[in-house]
């Protein structure tokens, strides 16, 4: 468990994503606090994590997110 | 070997560290930002960064920024599976080509419905193109084993929906369609069987893809050949269960930058945006080694000898790619005796002088070099690839020259071939006669120039050329060369109006039109067909010149001068009493700035921003004459009265 280095570097990849340079990652930030979050934006970010740490997620743990605790503990189940 | 070469892109630049920043700076950088965005998306780019690239880009249309030199083009979708990705990644990427892309998708899932109802979004947006992005899963498709019959109407069904759908967008949008052919998935059924055994999913989807090739060669539309793309990067890596089951993605999202360039190349060339000569560094790019130090024995270019093979390997592709028409040219940092001496002397070499159109071997910088080799070529700096080892000499070039394409090298020169040939910066849609001969015609201008400079005056220079200009209506015939001189004539352009194959069918047909095709033959060879015009008369007895183009190779030869004879011939002989003609200036047609002026034409009213309007009163123009021989083929096959200025020559005919 390393939950302290994944959020730093998720806020970064959040930022990017949605473009928006005032997001920060916390384990509460959910889909409905992010504007213009859907579920294609779940995907984009879902496919920049994978490049990113060089992990693969199966569909049903995509569908299955719901906040960015859930992507935290799913990376560094991963890893 | 080779691995995540096409995937990766590998022949683009990295993006640079401070990419955000710098797209900040592109958006605020106003008549600017189309250059800089062009730089920025002639890097490899992730997905983030593309929908930036694409974001910037809408936002400035929004705000009715001028995009220019971006050149406009709408493309419209249709498609069986989720465009949202791809409209993105082919907005960035056409940025890489120069093009403001516009995408407009049609309705998820009713690619059909679209196709063949004429007020669809797809349709009503007068799109230039429309992708068939359609793949396996949007036919319905039945595999069936050893069942030859069903496997023939599978197949037939199959290209019956993209034939009705073609025709469709003919008749409500005269776009051309962009169609693909089918990436079979990896999984079989029996095994290596299913290649050869009918009716097996294998078998049916390449033999949809004969029909796709079959019913697309020789018409205007084009193929996006998705099936060999796909396995070229392996189909395994090309379908990804996932993400179709994900979100309907048609191939892994790993694949979405290559595909959007692959689309792009195709939008390119259908506005004539292929480049048109390679120029080669010689030391370590042509031959292994340095010829003035290792000299004519030292240097490795030989059959047997694995790095003597990758050499000659990059010199098979170039004259391959000079017999298709591309432009050879060489630039390099060498004394000029010792730089030509391989092409000379070396046995094993594939290159030979004769090959080359423009040969710089001084100490000059490349940039300077580069430019002086498009001016000798009347080529802008867009139709240049420079293929260089030295990283320094890339960075140089890309850095001066931003337009020139300058991809990226690997390590080991047995690769260079392939890298060059993955970038597909010579990407064509049509290969028409013209085009064999273009890289001589080229080199016979280089002949020209030198003659021209030796005769002085460049009256008796024209008359020693011996030239012969055949003018003829628009037919079946001309209409592929027509429809590409249209469209990729740039500078010698008076209004850069583009038309649609299918457009100037209808001009052909059109008693209110017009046309000419115009050719040129002289001494050195046939330059084909150098101009087109096109009249409409708007109301009785004016002629509106809507497009009058000519190709550079012919500029100074007082081409324009017999066309506007020509003009005036037919314009007598069918009581018109008024050319008018439009000047549309864009940022490549300066040279044509002061051609009704020169032509004698006057302006009957206030100078417009956006255009000029000049007018010439047929009656009493002067009838321009220069030192060429002409032929009418209209007035051949109906014999004029009363106009006995028009000089027939059955002599080489060169039709």
């Amino acid at each position: 468990m390393e939950t302290n280095g994944t959020y730093p570097k998720l806020t970064e990849i959040l930022r990017s994503v949605f473009d928006d340079d005032t997001l920060v990652a916390s384990p509460t930030l959910a889909v409905k606090d992010v504007p213009n979050w859907d579920s294609l934006r779940t995907i984009r970010l879902v496919l920049t994590i994978e490049k990113t740490y060089g992990v693969r997620f199966s569909a049903s743990e995509i569908v299955e997110l719901h906040n960015v605790g859930d992507l935290a503990r799913l990376i560094e189940n991963k890893l | 070997m080779g691995d995540g070469l096409y995937s990766r892109l590998a022949w683009l630049p990295h993006p640079p560290k401070d990419f955000v920043a710098r797209c900040h700076a592109a958006s605020r950088a106003g008549e600017e930002i189309g250059n800089q965005l062009r730089v920025l998306a002639s890097c490899v780019l992730d997905q983030n960064q593309m929908v930036r690239l694409a974001k910037l880009q809408s936002d400035a249309r929004a705000k009715g920024a001028t995009l220019k030199p971006l050149v406009p083009f709408r493309l419209g979708i249709l498609s069986n599976s989720t465009l949202d990705f791809i409209g993105t990644a082919l907005v960035a990427t056409a940025l890489r080509y120069g093009i403001a892309l516009e995408v407009v998708p049609g309705s998820y899932g009713q690619f059909y419905q679209d196709a063949l109802t004429p007020h669809s979004p797809v349709n009503r947006a007068a799109p230039d193109a429309i992708l068939l992005a359609i793949d396996h899963r949007g036919f319905p498709l039945q595999s069936s084993p050893g069942d030859l019959k069903a496997t023939q109407s599978s197949v037939q069904s199959a290209v019956e929906l993209l034939q009705s759908m073609r025709q469709a967008v003919k008749r409500n949008s005269k776009a051309v369609c962009i169609l693909q052919t089918l990436a079979p998935p990896p999984e079989t059924l029996f095994g290596s069987l299913d290649g050869i055994l009918p009716g097996s999913f294998l078998q049916i989807l390449n033999r949809i893809n004969s029909g796709i090739a079959e019913a697309v060669f020789g018409t205007e539309d084009v193929v996006l050949d998705v099936a060999h793309l796909a396995s070229t990067v392996g189909l395994a890596n090309w379908h990804s269960p996932r993400d179709w089951n994900l979100g309907r993605f048609p191939f892994s999202d790993d694949i979405l930058p290559l595909y959007a360039d692959h689309v792009c190349r195709i939008i390119a060339a259908l506005r004539g945006k292929s480049r048109r000569c390679l120029i080669l560094d010689l030391d370590d790019t042509l031959w292994g080694g340095v010829i003035g130090d290792d000299g004519i024995e030292g240097i490795q270019i030989a059959q047997g000898d694995p790095t003597g093979e990758a050499f000659l390997a990059v010199q098979r592709l170039a004259l391959d790619l000079r017999a298709r028409g591309i432009v050879l040219a060489v630039c390099s940092k060498n004394e000029d005796a010792n730089a030509r001496l391989p092409f000379r002397s070396h046995p094993e070499m594939l290159l030979r002088e004769s090959h080359i159109a423009i040969f710089q071997a001084n100490w000059r910088d490349k940039p300077s070099n580069i430019k002086k080799i498009a001016g000798e070529l009347s080529l802008g700096l867009e139709s240049m690839v420079f293929l260089d080892d030295n990283p320094v000499e890339r960075d140089a070039v890309r850095q001066a020259l931003p337009e020139v394409a300058v991809p990226e090298l690997p390590d080991d020169p047995s690769l260079y071939a392939r890298t060059l040939s993955a970038a597909g910066y010579f990407e064509s849609v049509v290969f028409s006669k013209e085009d064999i001969a273009r890289a001589d015609f080229y080199q016979d201008n280089a002949r020209r120039v030198a003659l021209q400079q030796e005769s002085g005056d460049p009256e008796s220079y024209l008359r020693s050329l011996d030239m012969q200009i055949t003018f003829q209506s628009f037919d079946e015939l001309g209409r592929a060369r027509i429809t590409q001189l249209i469209n990729k004539s740039n500078q010698f352009n008076l209004t850069t109006r583009r038309y649609s194959e299918s457009q100037i069918a209808d001009i052909e047909h059109d008693p209110a039109c017009f046309s000419r095709q115009i050719r040129l033959s002289d001494r050195f060879g046939d330059n084909g067909m150098i101009s087109v015009v096109i009249c409409r008369e708007p109301s009785a007895g004016i002629w509106e010149i809507d497009t009058w183009l000519m190709s550079c190779r012919v500029l100074g030869r007082r081409v324009e001068d017999m066309v506007l004879r020509n003009l005036l011939e037919h314009a007598r002989k069918r009581g018109i009493h008024t050319l008018r003609g439009i000047y549309i200036p864009t940022d490549r047609n300066s040279i044509v700035v002061n051609h009704y002026d020169r032509l004698g034409f006057t302006q009957p009213s206030q100078e417009e921003k956006q255009r000029r309007i000049y007018e010439l009163d047929v009656a009493s123009a002067a009838v321009p004459d220069a030192p060429m021989k002409m032929r009418c083929l209209c007035c051949e096959s109906a014999p004029s009265q009363g106009f006995q200025m028009v000089v027939l020559t059955r002599q080489g005919s060169n039709l």
